[in-house]
């Protein structure tokens, strides 16, 4: 695992001779900054709009927005359809989970036109919304919800807490663990969504990093260049910076979540 | 009118199955009821129907001159206390017992006040900032009685609170209960299966079966006048030992001896209760008894045996009295003390 990046670090470090003549490197080099400079500042794509920095925060903010919205969304839906007893619940849960059979690449083109006829194509709403609704997550919290015992409700209920309080100062703070877990999750799935951006946007103010990966320095091969294969190197590195930083971060929560729960 | 009326309530839940039948009664203020009953005989549903648990399929519940069946369970200013104790494990001690006094928008201050005051009446203030999990079971159960105290309720709930605590403690809680009922002077409504517990602590229980109540009384009342055959058996320990009979003209036989004079107008077949402690040894006794099992208890022995066919006939002896297995004991009832059920009703003669 660590030998691979490793390879592709020390690589990223030396100029773009060093590399096609000698092949990948174990040592580091001496291009570190410049290659990573360039990099972050350059600007690449078809139009030369876009920056590799920009493309960072696109999809930090593509995978952020997934991730908060995923686990709001799935936490609440769970929480009707194990709190409220209306007559479909049930089906509709399975409904739900159902949905599991059909990822986003089925069903792009009919998403894609409804994202379009709503006039959200390039916009970051655009890249979130479809990819919203998780049916895994749904499922978690249903499960964990489902294991919290009935008179921590109606202790709650008698102590004068609505239905709306008790989700706030009972579910979620006895779920964070496993928000936590989910976040990551989701944060990493969006984080390496491919497909859906690269329909989605035809602005490249509007580009991801996992599109990017392909096309940033397309033109490295036209006009006789060199290929520039240590800057590629060095993108692909910081790529992999965003979700380790999240993981980094929520990690202690994120174990707790997958081996235990708090009651 | 009573602080508590329970009139005619019925309970049916969706399935059909009918938990409790139109039961009444009430409860004076200040009085601590026990609910006893062998599980599933709908004491803990009749309780939840006073909480605003569950809906009241027939009937009504008034609390305080005021109808309660519509209003919300967090506006009938109730308290329960749960078996598991169902504390919030998330928060700590503290914030356990603030809850409900923040959601009614208590002063902070005054909050602070109540609650330091009630984790001391129940000695829990070292832990006020403990979660619940780091907690013994006699602390959360301290923990579940603060939450209910602190609010100052119109009446307590107890759902079986001490089912989950070993022996020793069971009996220590017990008493402890007891005690802040009686200094508080809250309304209490207690549910339990343990006819220990509820013969301690009970002013007045009732005797639940089935989902009817089969008798309402203190109880000292209901052990010395069950008035069925099911209270008669499920009040005592051990158990009153039941024997078949016909009563004819005033006399009691049964396989083996009789009872003259017992005037009654009845006639027919009966079924004689004797409990275990009203039996005393007599060269003359008529119950002839062969000793099959002796549990020693120390204070008491409870000697088993087989009389008329029936196996387990209990007779309670003091400890000091040696009996060996096999040996053919002469048993007298103590002062007439025994109990004719008629066999058909179940229902006492006597």
């Amino acid at each position: 695992m660590v030998i691979p990046i490793w390879i592709a670090f020390a690589s990223s470090t030396h100029d773009n001779i060093t590399i096609l003549t000698e092949g990948m490197k174990w040592s580091l080099g001496d291009q570190l900054l410049k290659n990573y400079n360039e990099v972050l500042n350059q600007t690449g794509g078809f139009s030369k709009e876009i920056t590799a920095t920009k493309m960072f925060i696109n999809s930090f903010i593509m995978a952020l927005g997934i991730a908060i919205v995923k686990v709001i969304i799935s936490a609440m839906s769970a929480y009707a359809i194990v709190y409220f007893r209306f007559k479909w619940a049930t089906p509709l849960f399975w409904l739900i989970f159902m949905t599991l059979l059909v990822p986003l690449e089925v069903r792009i083109l009919p998403s894609y036109q409804i994202v379009s006829d709503l006039n959200l194509t390039n916009t970051y709403t655009g890249l979130i919304l479809p990819l919203v609704a998780s049916a895994t997550a749904t499922f978690f919290f249903r499960q964990f919800y489902k294991s919290i015992p009935d008179e921590l409700l109606e202790s709650a209920k008698l102590d004068g807490a609505n239905s709306w309080k008790f989700f706030i100062d009972f579910l979620v703070p006895l779920s964070r663990t496993m928000i936590a877990a989910i976040f990551i999750f989701m944060f990493v799935y969006g984080y390496s969504q491919y497909l859906w951006p690269l329909i989605m946007t035809t602005s490249e103010q509007y580009w991801t990093v996992v599109m990017g990966m392909k096309i940033i320095f397309m033109e490295s091969y036209e006009g006789g260049n060199l290929p520039r294969v240590a800057e590629r190197f060095a993108y692909i590195i910081l790529s992999i910076i965003p979700p380790v930083v999240i993981i980094i971060f929520l990690q202690r929560w994120f174990i707790k979540g997958l081996i235990q729960t708090e009651k | 009118m009573s602080f508590l009326e329970i009139s005619n309530v019925t309970k049916i839940y969706p399935n059909g199955t009918q938990a409790v039948h139109e039961t009444s009664l009430s409860i004076e203020k200040g009085e601590f009821m026990v609910f006893v009953g062998p599980s599933g005989c709908g004491k803990s549903t009749l309780l939840r129907m006073v909480a605003g648990l569950e809906d009241i399929s027939q009937g009504e519940i008034s609390l305080d001159g005021k109808v309660i069946n519509k209003i919300d369970p967090s506006e009938r200013d109730v308290a329960m206390v749960f078996q598991n104790y169902a504390l919030y494990p998330h928060m700590n001690v503290y914030n356990n017992l603030a809850y409900g006094l923040k959601n009614r928008g208590i002063d902070k201050t005054l909050i602070r006040e109540k609650v330091i005051e009630t984790a001391e009446l129940l000695q829990i203030s070292q832990f006020l900032d403990s979660k619940p999990s780091l907690l013994s079971g006699g602390q959360r159960q301290r923990v579940a009685m603060g939450r209910a105290i602190v609010r100052n309720p119109k009446i307590f709930l107890f759902d079986e609170p001490l089912s989950n605590l070993d022996a020793l403690l069971r009996i220590k809680m017990r008493l402890e209960i007891k005690k802040l009922q009686r200094e508080m002077g809250v309304t209490s409504i207690f549910v339990t299966h343990d006819q220990v517990e509820a013969m301690t602590l009970a002013d007045r229980l009732a005797v639940i079966n089935n989902g009817i109540i089969e008798q309402i009384g203190t109880p000292i009342e209901i052990y010395n006048n069950p008035q069925s055959i099911f209270v008669a058996g499920f009040i005592g320990s051990p158990q009153m030992n039941f024997l078949e009979a016909e009563l004819n003209n005033n006399t009691i036989s049964t396989d083996s001896f009789i009872i003259p004079n017992f005037l009654c107008d009845f006639n027919g077949e009966v079924i004689l209760g004797i409990r275990p402690e009203h039996l005393s040894p007599s060269k003359k006794g008529e119950i002839k008894m062969s000793v099959d099992l002796v549990e020693r208890l120390g204070s008491d022995n409870l000697i088993y045996g087989e009389i008329n066919g029936k196996n387990d006939f209990c007779y309670r002896s003091p400890g000091n009295v040696s009996v060996n297995l096999g040996e053919q004991l002469s048993l007298n009832i103590v002062e007439n003390k025994f109990y004719v059920f008629d066999k058909i009703t179940n229902k006492i003669l006597n």
